[in-house]
């Protein structure tokens, strides 16, 4: 790409070819507001209006999200003209909004609030009648409010581009517009995977997670044993919420703040991720071994769950029996934890710290009633934190609770980064088949952050191919394959949002708006930084095979026996539904 | 998609048929739909999304985009109320009201017993005759909103 | 049929065809031809059964070799329609019923005498006019370019349109190089009849600067202004003419392939394009290799299905895709990333329907009607509060007043003219004072609102012009498509304050705030529709502030339109007491009064009626039935 000199309000500057005005801009140190144009055009519909700029030469007023530079442009952001048209294109939004911005979940993170203070908006302006609203609160995982949505479209674009499904899309006309699944179902009746990619891009409060905060003040409350464990993929994010920089490890704080907080034990799902590796990769070994269903596939990601039961239910057998590792864990917490400390599961109530929505929907599914009683975002661990008065900057590092569930290998960190559940269960199947550690402990060929991997990996001479899947769209021609016989894969990895549960539709919001110190690109690296934090953590472990932790196998030496048995089965598998109707 | 009888899948997969060899014919499709069954419920749009590979959501954004499409059966007879400009200035809002008003029905709505569906018509072309009132093809011309109840009982007697 | 496979093949059929079109129009034959309007006003009065009833007398009678009974296109004059024109004396009888058919074949075709009751009378000096051209309706117009053939030929055989020309263009153009096709259209200044006007030549210029390998041309037939039939009337007229035209842009820009977009409210539009591309197939004019050169084309047929801004050209082009009909950002233009994302043309029927005339006549012989920037003729559908209603061709450079008292006959009942409205939604209230303007695309626009693509709805005292901005206010917002936010939230906005203004509840402010609203909505909207909603607000309140002063400050409606601030009342000195107007009241709000009518025996039961304004619900009706003239709007 070439360069071309453009002028912004008077000043020269040299700009790569091919930028829309918007991008241009901001590499020259002006930030022009926008609400629908996100990730660099991965959404620009120019629909909002709020980028407006004069550019000289052109009819009217451009908006900037979708309109090319060229050589000799003259782009004027500062003018009455452009600045008093962004203003009223905010406010005509604000006229059709619900603004009750101080009970907003999304306040501190809403892209319209922030406009609106940018480009100035008054009060009052432009009021009148405001579209029929609807607020959706059926389904376990998300919420949708209309009255907050500005009809941007970045989650019905995310959702085609990520699942590859479109649950969400414009209807109707006009004034009467909105965003919606068909016939403005809930998502609860719309085969939706809850897996919250839709809001971890909406600019305001009509797409949030189905906040479980309630549930678990009301378990203190009742006095009961609020027991929580937190995912893996958590730690890689949770700091961003106190203004860290994306890519800062945050699990020795996050531990303290639990502390802080009154749990009664604090652990780390990395123990149910190691548990749910001895059942996965005896699960393989055993296929392999007797001539089961090949390949299998994992099953800890609820999205992908509801993926299979919606749209590929003949692929069921192929799916691994084993519930997710937080399930898992709160089974054992409610059965081998309770029995040691001679305590009533009833009275224990176990709160799961989750970088993911579909987990709310997962912990209710009526095959695993009462093993995880509520499910927590990153999002809302941080809002716990924040109103408790706790200063995440001067907390100490604190180490998880020792306590029959205390120990952890590097092999679960990893569950929470595309591939690292295929890396975990290598470690161990290799381990099994050959009886020996592999030598290099970590698979390279199950790294990256591509939507499809694929690899064939050499136990002892014998190849096993492998592939690893994340976004359902990438997964697509993977299950496909699968259908038609003619898969080559072993094992297959699929994890519900693109890149793994770093990006899961719990974390933190990531929004160039509010992440003034980021990189302009933040928005391509911020995966690979999250996921970075987990691989120093597996570095840093002593044991980096889940065979190797010690209070998995004194769990299995005491409770369980060995994996695949008959406990193991009643407490650590589940059953999926082959006839689950699209639209109730 | 369960509700739709085999009959009815065979015709749809025969008008998605018809147009095999159109790039994007989506609206052809629901367009024909629409002209042969009177409307686009969410089973037919959830099986030509099958057959089209068109996401339901889309098919759903279409349907409720153009007013040509309909989610419900429209009525017996369709009264369509022109109100292109001619006739506005001419008073065609006052004989649309009347209707309205007669028949207990807003514009898009159709009577209960299922007879009758009041719409409003985006200029029919026939100007000279403003207003002018089509009833299930037949053009009423220079329609006065005294003459609105006599028309409706000309209907009305047809099915008595 | 035989196809015609080269340039020669073309000039010998065509030249047959106009020989039988001739004897057809000239009686030369021996026979004398009957041709019925099959336009929409006179099709909905029933002209197809006139023509039903005369082929069935002529059978009946045994006159097949006597004469022969078509349906042509559109006469144009539809408030005189239907219309039964008799060949070679080219007798124009108006007003027609299928009661009349059978005088027609008993008088005229055995008899050889004149129906002279259904000849046109002129109502000013009352005179009968027999034929078409003796009309003044028709005097001032030019109908041969954009309604070529249209009240002439049958729109349902490719012989007469071939006999009367069609396809002559395209040959002639197939023997000039591309550049050559368009750099004629360009010095023809032929510009976009859809809108804007842009000149036409630009646009298929940029298209053929575009390398692509797949290119297409759009014929925009999505006619969605209210009050505006000239595209459908062309297309239903002569369809060949339209399918011409587009084929000399799709030769000129190098595309193979065409798309029809048309409203699905146009049956007959559709059927007679679907026909009149099958015979173009048929004799090979459509297809690989037409007329033996390297030029393949084809036409596809798709339909609109009821929004408005698809008319607007990128909205278009996602229609087609499948998709909702929500316009494109631009750039990319279309001619660079257009249908499918291949390099594309959209033009309206209108302009390519002057395609024809252009390439055969040369660009100078266009270039000589019109004025300087405006080219060529337009046609316009004029409407509303004018004598003779009816679809019109001028030259580009006649006045307003020649279009509306010369050619419209003026305005009825004696009213007064208030405004005639160009441009449909998009569009402006012309005045009085604009009256001597000669119609152009800048002179429009500089008075206030714009070509647009015809409709031009005349407006008289009786109307009120605050109430006819909400109308088309209510009709841009029922038509936004929700995509930008200032036209979506927009145009409610300045609805609601229209609302309330002709409630009587609206405020100075108010009316501040719809006019910076309306500045708004046109500079920040993303397409074409939304930046040109708000003109019917402002050129309105730019020629009738006065009246929204009225509707808020006095709280009155000068037009006695808006309900909520006019009233009935009955005048005592003219209401005879008869009780009409009390036995038709929905609301039983009229009471008679103590009071004798004026001349009237006290000892009758006769009494002067009075309404009861508070709760009269407005609806008219005792306005409509009183016999006397004693109610009156206040």
């Amino acid at each position: 790409m070439g360069l071309v000199n453009i002028k912004i309000d008077g000043q020269a500057y040299q700009v790569e070819e091919g930028l829309t005005i918007l991008q241009a801009a901001k590499k020259c140190g002006f930030n022009i507001p926008t609400l629908c144009a996100f990730n660099n055009g991965e959404c620009s519909r120019a629909s909002c209006r709020v980028c407006l700029v004069e550019v000289k030469g052109a009819r009217g007023l451009v908006a900037s999200c979708v309109y090319p530079v060229n050589e000799g442009m003259e782009i004027i952001i500062s003018s009455q003209k452009a600045v008093n048209a962004r203003r009223a294109s905010v406010e005509l939004l604000l006229s059709n909004h619900h603004k009750n911005c101080l009970q907003c979940d999304k306040n501190g993170h809403c892209e319209l609030l922030k406009v609106a203070e940018m480009v100035g908006a008054r009060d009052g302006m432009y009021e009148g009648a405001q579209t029929p609203a609807t607020i959706d609160t059926l389904a376990p995982g998300l919420i949708r409010d209309t009255s907050k949505c500005i009809l941007c479209g970045r989650c019905i674009e995310r959702c085609k581009q990520a699942q590859g499904i479109s649950i969400l899309g414009f209807e109707n006309r006009g004034f009467n517009t909105i965003v919606a699944p068909v016939e403005n179902r809930s998502f609860a009746n719309s085969p939706c995977l809850q897996c919250g990619q839709c809001v971890n891009v909406c600019p305001t409060g009509a797409l949030m997670e189905h906040s479980e905060i309630a549930k678990v003040d009301e378990a203190f409350a009742q006095g009961k044993k609020v027991i929580v464990q937190t995912a893996p993929a958590v730690r890689a994010a949770i700091a961003e919420e106190f203004g860290d920089p994306i890519g800062t490890p945050g699990t020795g704080k996050m531990v303290a703040a639990l502390h802080r907080l009154g749990f009664y034990r604090v652990f780390d799902t990395n123990f149910g991720a190691d548990l749910t590796i001895m059942e996965e990769a005896n699960e393989l070994l055993q296929r392999i071994k007797k001539g089961g269903t090949l390949p299998q596939i994992t099953s800890c990601s609820p999205g992908w769950v509801n993926y299979l039961e919606y749209y590929y239910p003949e692929l069921i057998p192929h799916v691994s029996t084993c519930k997710s590792p937080h399930m898992m864990e709160g089974a054992i917490i409610k059965t081998y934890f309770a029995q040691k400390h001679e305590l009533d599961s009833k009275d224990i109530f176990v709160v799961s710290i989750m970088p993911c929505s579909a987990k709310k929907y997962e912990r209710q599914r009526e095959q695993m009633p009462n093993d995880v009683d509520a499910v927590l975002t990153t999002r809302e661990l941080a809002k716990l934190i924040k109103r408790s008065g706790i200063n995440w900057n001067r907390l100490p590092e604190e180490e998880f609770d020792q306590d029959l569930l205390g120990e952890y290998s590097g092999a679960g960190v990893i569950f929470g980064v595309t591939g690292g559940v295929m890396e975990a269960a290598l470690r161990t199947a290799y381990f099994w088949l050959t009886g020996k550690e592999y030598g290099k402990i970590n698979f390279e060929a199950c790294r990256g952050l591509e939507g499809v991997k694929e690899a064939a990996v050499d136990v002892e001479g014998t190849e096993v191919r492998i592939a690893i899947a994340s976004g359902m769209k990438n997964a697509k021609p993977l299950l496909d394959q699968i259908k038609a016989g003619k898969s080559p894969y072993a094992f297959i990895e699929i994890m519900c949002c693109p890149g793994g549960c770093i990006n899961g539709g719990g974390q933190p919001f990531v929004k160039p708006i509010f992440l003034p110190n980021e990189d302009d690109d933040i928005l391509e690296t911020y995966r690979a930084k999250r996921a970075s934090v987990l691989y120093s953590e597996d570095e840093r472990q002593a044991v980096r095979q889940s065979h190797n932790n010690s209070d998995i196998k004194k769990l299995y030496e005491e409770f369980l026996g060995e994996p695949g048995s008959e406990l193991a089965e009643e407490l650590l598998h589940t059953s999926y539904v082959s006839d689950r109707p699209k639209y109730k | 998609m369960a509700h739709l009888q085999e009959s009815a899948v065979k015709q749809i997969t025969e008008i998605v048929n018809r147009y095999k060899d159109e790039e994007t014919p989506l609206m052809m499709i629901l367009s024909d739909i629409q002209r042969e069954y009177g409307y686009i419920p969410l089973e037919v749009q959830e099986l030509v999304s099958s057959l089209t590979g068109v996401p339901v959501s889309e098919i759903y954004g279409v349907v409720t985009f153009y007013s040509f499409f309909s989610l419900t059966p429209k009525g017996k007879y369709v009264i369509g109320v022109c109100l292109g400009t001619a006739c506005y200035v001419k008073g065609s809002q006052l004989v649309l009201d009347k209707f309205g008003e007669l028949l207990g029905i807003k514009p898009g709505e159709t009577t209960e017993d299922g007879l009758f569906t009041l719409d409003v018509l985006r200029c029919v072309g026939a100007c000279a005759i403003a207003p002018a009132v089509s009833i299930s093809g037949k053009v009423f011309p220079m329609v006065e909103v005294k003459q609105v109840e006599g028309i409706i009982n000309q209907y009305r007697a047809k099915e008595a | 049929m035989v196809k015609i496979k080269s340039s020669e093949e073309l000039i010998s059929r065509q030249k047959e065809c106009a020989s039988c079109l001739d004897k057809k129009f000239h009686g030369q034959d021996g026979k004398r031809a009957i041709v019925v309007c099959g336009g929409t006003g006179c099709l909905s009065a029933d002209s197809k059964g006139i023509l039903d009833r005369l082929q069935e007398l002529i059978k009946e009678k045994g006159l097949e070799d006597k004469v022969t009974a078509n349906i042509v296109g559109c006469f144009g004059f539809c408030s005189q329609g239907p219309f039964v024109k008799i060949f070679p004396e080219e007798t124009l009888y108006t007003k027609v019923k299928v009661s009349d058919a059978e005088e027609i074949i008993e008088k005229d075709i055995i008899g050889g005498e004149v129906v002279e009751r259904l000849l046109f009378v002129d109502p000013q000096t009352k005179e009968k006019a027999r034929r078409q051209h003796d009309i003044n309706f028709y005097k001032l117009q030019k109908r041969d370019i954009a309604l070529r053939g249209n009240a002439d030929i049958n729109p349902e055989v490719i012989e007469e349109a071939l006999g009367d020309g069609s396809f002559l263009a395209l040959n002639k153009a197939l023997h000039m190089s591309q550049q050559e096709v368009i750099d004629e259209v360009l010095k023809s200044g032929l510009r976009g009849r859809g809108g804007a006007g842009f000149p036409t030549g630009r646009k298929w210029q940029f298209a053929y600067n575009v390398q692509s390998e797949d290119k297409y041309v759009v014929c925009n037939g999505d006619e969605g202004d209210p009050g505006a039939f000239m595209d459908r009337s062309i297309i239903e007229g002569n369809p060949i003419n339209v399918i011409e035209g587009m084929m000399i842009e799709g030769y000129a820009i190098g595309a193979k392939n065409g798309y029809f977009y048309i409203r699905a409210e146009y049956p007959v539009a559709v059927e007679r394009l679907k026909n009149a591309i099958k015979q173009c197939e048929e004799l090979g004019l459509l297809g690989d290799n037409i007329l033996g050169t390297d030029f393949s084309f084809r036409c596809h047929i798709r339909l609109g299905a009821g929004a408005f801004v698809c008319g607007e050209e990128t909205a278009l082009l996602n229609s087609i895709e499948g998709q909702r009909g929500m316009p494109r950002p631009r750039p990319p233009f279309p001619a660079v990333k257009g249908l499918w994302g291949k390099p594309s043309v959209i033009n309206n029927v209108e302009t390519l329907a002057n395609v024809p005339f252009i390439l055969l006549n040369g660009a100078e012989e266009y270039a000589k009607i019109g004025t300087e920037k405006s080219k060529g003729t337009k046609v316009f559908a004029l409407g509303g509060k004018v004598n003779n209603v009816g679809l019109v061709e001028v030259p580009m450079g006649v006045t307003l007043r020649q279009l509306i008292f010369d050619i419209g006959g003026g305005i009825p009942n004696g009213k007064k003219f208030k405004a005639i409205q160009t441009g449909g939604p998009s569009g402006g209230c012309l005045t009085e004072k604009d009256l001597d303007t000669p119609i152009d695309y800048d002179n429009l626009v500089a008075a206030g609102s714009m070509m647009g693509s015809g409709g031009a709805i005349v407006m008289d005292e009786d109307n009120c012009m605050v109430d006819v901005a909400k109308f088309y206010m209510t009709f841009i917002c029922d038509e936004s498509c929700g995509k930008c936010s200032p036209c979506r939230i927009g145009t409610k906005r300045c609805l609601e304050l229209l609302d309330k203004i002709t409630e009587g509840k609206g405020t100075m402010k108010d009316l501040e705030e719809l006019k910076s609203l309306a500045e708004v909505i046109k500079s920040n909207s993303l397409c074409g529709l939304g930046q040109t909603a708000p003109n019917p607000i402002l050129s309105t309140m730019a020629s009738f502030y006065d009246e929204y002063v009225a509707h808020i400050v006095d709280k009155k409606c000068p037009a006695h339109v808006c309900k909520s601030l006019m009233q009935y009342k009955i005048l005592p000195e003219k209401c005879v007491g008869c009780g009409m107007c009390a036995r038709n009241c929905p609301a039983n709000t009229i009471v008679k009064t103590d009071q004798v009518p004026v001349g009237k025996d006290p000892k009758l039961p006769l009494r002067v009626h009075f309404i009861n304004t508070e709760n009269c619900v407005k609806c008219g009706l005792c306005q409509s039935n009183c016999r006397f003239g004693a109610i009156i709007k206040d």
